[in-house]
């Protein structure tokens, strides 16, 4: 692309596919602990995703006259695809998760321009737009624990819709603890009895299951920050936003307010928190932005899953302050060297 | 005596390469047959000669002389015949060729007579400040700014810290650690000088903590002199420690203002090498005419630290070092962070020549540049604090006001950025860029305005001229009128003269009214615009002059 060559005169030191493969690695233990837990669905659903953001990319990227190979080894369109297959639930029939990531590379990311120029978060775009158009697909979610869906049932029945022997859709899939205990919330039950009522939905201080995943997705980021591929601020920011307002909800009212630690470890909160709000394309980059950014990510996943419509609100907490980026962005330059305090 | 010290913002922490350049044996250069010597070697106006061609010249004869304020003359760097005064391959990032005054040298290296001064402390400031200048010395750390300008701190100021950069936070160079470990007293002395120069207080020497050899020669040769204001600092090694801004950070916990100098804050910078030049100049009367540079990189056989004439080419000295060609793939003058390559080796070896380069052909290839993602890692390493990848929006735009209100003109081109940068985008040069498109822009606008001016000062006078005209032939008709009534008296004729004269007088007046009022009847936009150039004029002045030793 340069004719002429500028200093500094050194070696690439880094690349945008070291980093995208850095992320996916990263992502390595949430995933194995997924499949613990939830079964082989999140690896059907990652395999097909990640199908079909490639097909799509390469679809796009000739479209518009970009060379192939560089752009499909940046690995973007990858990272992509494992987070939003991250966030369907485990029983997704096929046509739900390609629709999703088509969705996502074709409109979100390429016709806003490609990496690095698309305002929302793909995968997030991807996502919402399912929960809004397929409600009903959204939610079906194996309960966690050790259950007899093998991976060729979990084929079948993303590719055929076929069941399980001697299973019926009611009692093969389970409301998500952030789910149930909206729903019963709503009905006047108090945070007491919740987990007498469902017993085996609820682990050590979140949803059963689901507080590991979000452990190994927390340590996953933490690998990431220190490897230098995002920096602390976002997430930490997130979950400090998150962890305040649920505290500031939960002290004077524990027994209609989840604690902060279910919030915490429950739902996508720690996937969201290092690996989905940390997109660098559509986050803010300024240092002060980035706080704002994250901690107003955290206070609207609360709102969402407290006050709104769908039992967890990452996907539209990240979307919201994307909108807010280049705002923040704008109002939180840092001080220029040299120049007086501002 | 710990020192206190304060950070800066990013920085890296590079490979340094130094230890294959820092050897103890010294190379034989044969003399060139041929030296060329560039009219601009510095910051500032270019050289006048003051030889012509067919002249012999003694070494260290003045050949050329400094044709202004900012600017510092050139001498002779061995004797011999001047054969050609024209435009030759200069190193230029350009790489465009330059005036350049041309020896065929004779081999006797004669010098000229010299001049040591012998009681520089009885010297005025001044008088001290005109034999730098006179012996051409301008910073050796890389930007070529004349020394005498940075050792006149001028009426109103006060000079708290002199500060002497041997920070060399380059990678690969290690010609002033050479001169550290090798002429300590020579940079003490310089120091000494330049302190009764600036009638400074106190004077720091700041050494990267990876020259431990460098740093305690200085300490030994700081002893013999028993000065209690002089202070040696050992400083962290970070890129970029040596640069200017940087190191009065580092050292002082002050910010140099971003459109001023270090003076405002009470602060002048020199390098360590040019104190030593200072020195040479002082006790032996010898103008500048050598410096020691680096030749290193990994295509070379004998890497080294050499004493070189200015006027030698770069392929000369390559020669000299056992240098593989054919494995090269280029050669850069400066190091890998700040350098740029040279397109002729022709080219001569100038004041600013701090190192020569040549870098192997199996390094990793450049990667074509991928789309920014917005990581913002180059912002966490930049030491001026800037958001780099705004910036290179706004350049790649092309959106020149933009590009200044996130403080372009702040930024040191110090590469940190697009070292870092994981979609290998070479962000200096889009900086680059943007700088000289918007320097290109004033200079145009001040071009226009000019023209301007001229055409409407032309139309103005051809009016007046007009009515100068018409008013005369009035006058005519009216006096021949009155001789033709035979009613005319002396009296008459004189008060028409007066008449004349006053209104002669009144258009003179009005003329210069108008000609005010062409200047002060600019809208409030247009006054605007003029004073943001100059203002920015300024500052780009002032940018230059502060990236002043910035290794």
């Amino acid at each position: 692309m340069q004719a002429v060559h500028s200093s500094p005169h050194t070696p690439p030191q880094n690349s945008v596919s070291r980093m995208m493969l850095t992320l996916l690695l990263a992502l390595i233990p949430g995933i194995l602990v997924y499949i613990y837990f939830f079964g082989w669905g999140v690896v059907v659903n990652i395999s097909l995703a990640v199908a079909v953001a490639i097909f799509s990319e390469a679809l796009m990227l000739g479209i518009r006259h970009r060379p192939l190979k560089p752009y499909l080894l940046d690995g973007s369109a990858v990272v992509t695809a494992v987070l939003f297959a991250l966030a369907l639930p485990t029983l997704a029939p096929w046509w739900l998760t390609m629709a999703g990531i088509a969705f996502a590379i074709v409109i979100a990311k390429h016709l806003y321009g490609g990496l690095g120029y698309n305002p929302f978060n793909p995968a997030m775009v991807g996502y919402a737009t399912l929960l809004i158009a397929f409600p009903k697909e959204m939610t079906a979610w194996l309960p966690a624990g050790i259950h007899e869906v093998t991976f060729i049932d979990n084929l079948r029945y993303t590719f055929l819709n076929a069941l399980p022997e001697g299973m019926t859709y009611d009692s093969l899939t389970m409301a998500t603890p952030l789910d149930t205990v909206k729903t019963e919330l709503a009905q006047d039950r108090t945070m007491e009895e919740i987990p007498v009522r469902y017993s085996g939905l609820f682990g050590g201080v979140a949803g059963r299951g689901w507080e590991w995943v979000n452990l190994m997705f927390m340590l996953g980021g933490l690998i990431l920050i220190y490897m230098k591929v995002i920096n602390w601020r976002i997430p930490l920011a997130v979950i400090l936003g998150l962890f305040l307002i649920a505290t500031l909800f939960a002290i004077p009212d524990p027994d209609l307010r989840p604690s902060p630690w279910f919030h915490m470890f429950g739902g996508a909160a720690m996937l969201g928190a290092f690996f989905i709000a940390t997109d660098p394309v559509t986050a803010a980059a300024t240092p002060r932005g980035q706080l704002i950014y994250g901690f107003g990510i955290g206070i609207i996943i609360y709102v969402i899953r407290t006050w709104g419509g769908y039992p967890d609100g990452v996907a539209f907490a990240v979307l919201i302050m994307n909108m807010a980026v280049p705002t923040l962005d704008y109002y939180t330059r840092p001080r220029v060297f040299g120049q007086g305090k501002k | 005596m710990k020192h206190k010290l304060w950070h800066f913002n990013g920085g890296l922490h590079l490979d340094g390469h130094k230890h294959m350049s820092m050897t103890e044996h010294v190379l034989p250069v044969a003399l060139p047959a041929q030296i060329s010597l560039p009219l601009q070697q510095h910051i500032g106006a270019p050289a006048e000669p003051v030889v012509a061609v067919g002249d012999h010249v003694l070494k260290g004869q003045m050949i050329a002389k400094a044709s202004d304020y900012v600017s510092a003359p050139v001498h002779a760097s061995t004797s011999g015949k001047v054969i050609a005064i024209e435009e030759r391959p200069v190193p230029h990032p350009s790489g465009l060729p330059s005036e350049c005054i041309v020896i065929e040298t004779d081999g006797k290296d004669q010098w000229k007579e010299l001049k040591p001064i012998a009681n520089y402390q009885e010297m005025d400031p001044s008088a001290l400040r005109n034999v730098i200048r006179d012996a051409g010395i301008v910073g050796l750390g890389g930007a070529g700014f004349p020394t005498f300008i940075k050792l006149n701190p001028g009426p109103d100021n006060v000079v708290e810290t002199l500060i002497l950069n041997g920070a060399e936070c380059e990678p690969y160079i290690t010609c002033d650690a050479m001169l550290m470990q090798e002429h300590p007293r020579r940079i003490i002395d310089g120091l000494l000088v330049m302190k009764h120069a600036l009638r400074a207080k106190h004077c720091l020497i700041a050494i990267e903590d990876n020259k431990k050899v460098a740093h305690t020669m200085l300490v030994n040769a700081l002893h013999e002199h028993e000065s209690e204001f002089i202070d040696i600092v050992q400083i962290p090694t970070l890129y970029p420690t040596g640069g200017e801004k940087q190191l009065v950070k580092v050292l002082t916990g002050k910010e140099i203002p971003s459109n001023g100098l270090p003076i405002d804050i009470g602060v002048v910078c020199h390098n360590v090498a040019t104190a030593a030049a200072v020195c040479e100049t002082i006790e032996a009367g010898k103008p500048l005419i050598s410096r020691n540079l680096t030749m290193t990189g990994e295509a070379i056989e004998t890497p080294c630290n050499l004493e070189v004439l200015f006027g030698t080419s770069f392929a000369h000295l390559l020669d000299a070092c056992g240098w593989q060609a054919e494995q090269t793939d280029e050669v850069l003058m400066g190091g890998p962070m700040m350098g740029f390559g040279i397109s002729s080796l022709d080219a001569p070896v100038i004041k600013t020549t701090n190192c020569i380069l040549a870098r192997p052909k199996n390094q990793p290839h450049r990667q074509p540049a991928m789309p920014c993602i917005r990581c913002g890692q180059c912002a966490d390493v930049c030491p001026a604090q800037l958001l780099p990848q705004q910036l290179y929006w706004y350049s790649h735009a092309k959106d020149f006001d933009k590009v200044q209100d996130y403080n372009l003109f702040d930024c040191i081109e110090c590469g940190c950025c697009a070292y870092v940068c994981p979609s290998h985008i070479p962000l200096v040069q889009y900086y680059r860029f943007a700088k000289t498109e918007i320097w290109a822009m004033e200079r145009d606008k001040i071009k226009a305005d000019h023209a301007r001016e001229r055409h409407e000062f032309h139309q103005y006078r051809m009016e007046r001229k007009q009515q100068e005209d018409e008013e005369r032939k009035r006058m005519k008709k009216e006096l021949l009128k009155k001789t033709q009534g035979k009613e005319d008296t002396e009296a008459d004729t004189k008060q028409a003269a007066i008449e004349a004269a006053m209104a002669r007088v009144k258009a003179k007046r009005e003329d210069q009214e108008q000609q005010k009022k062409n200047v002060e009847n600019l809208s409030e936009k247009q006054q605007q615009a003029l004073s943001e150039v100059e203002e920015r004029r300024q500052r780009s002045g002032k940018a230059e002059s502060s990236n002043e030793d910035s290794n």
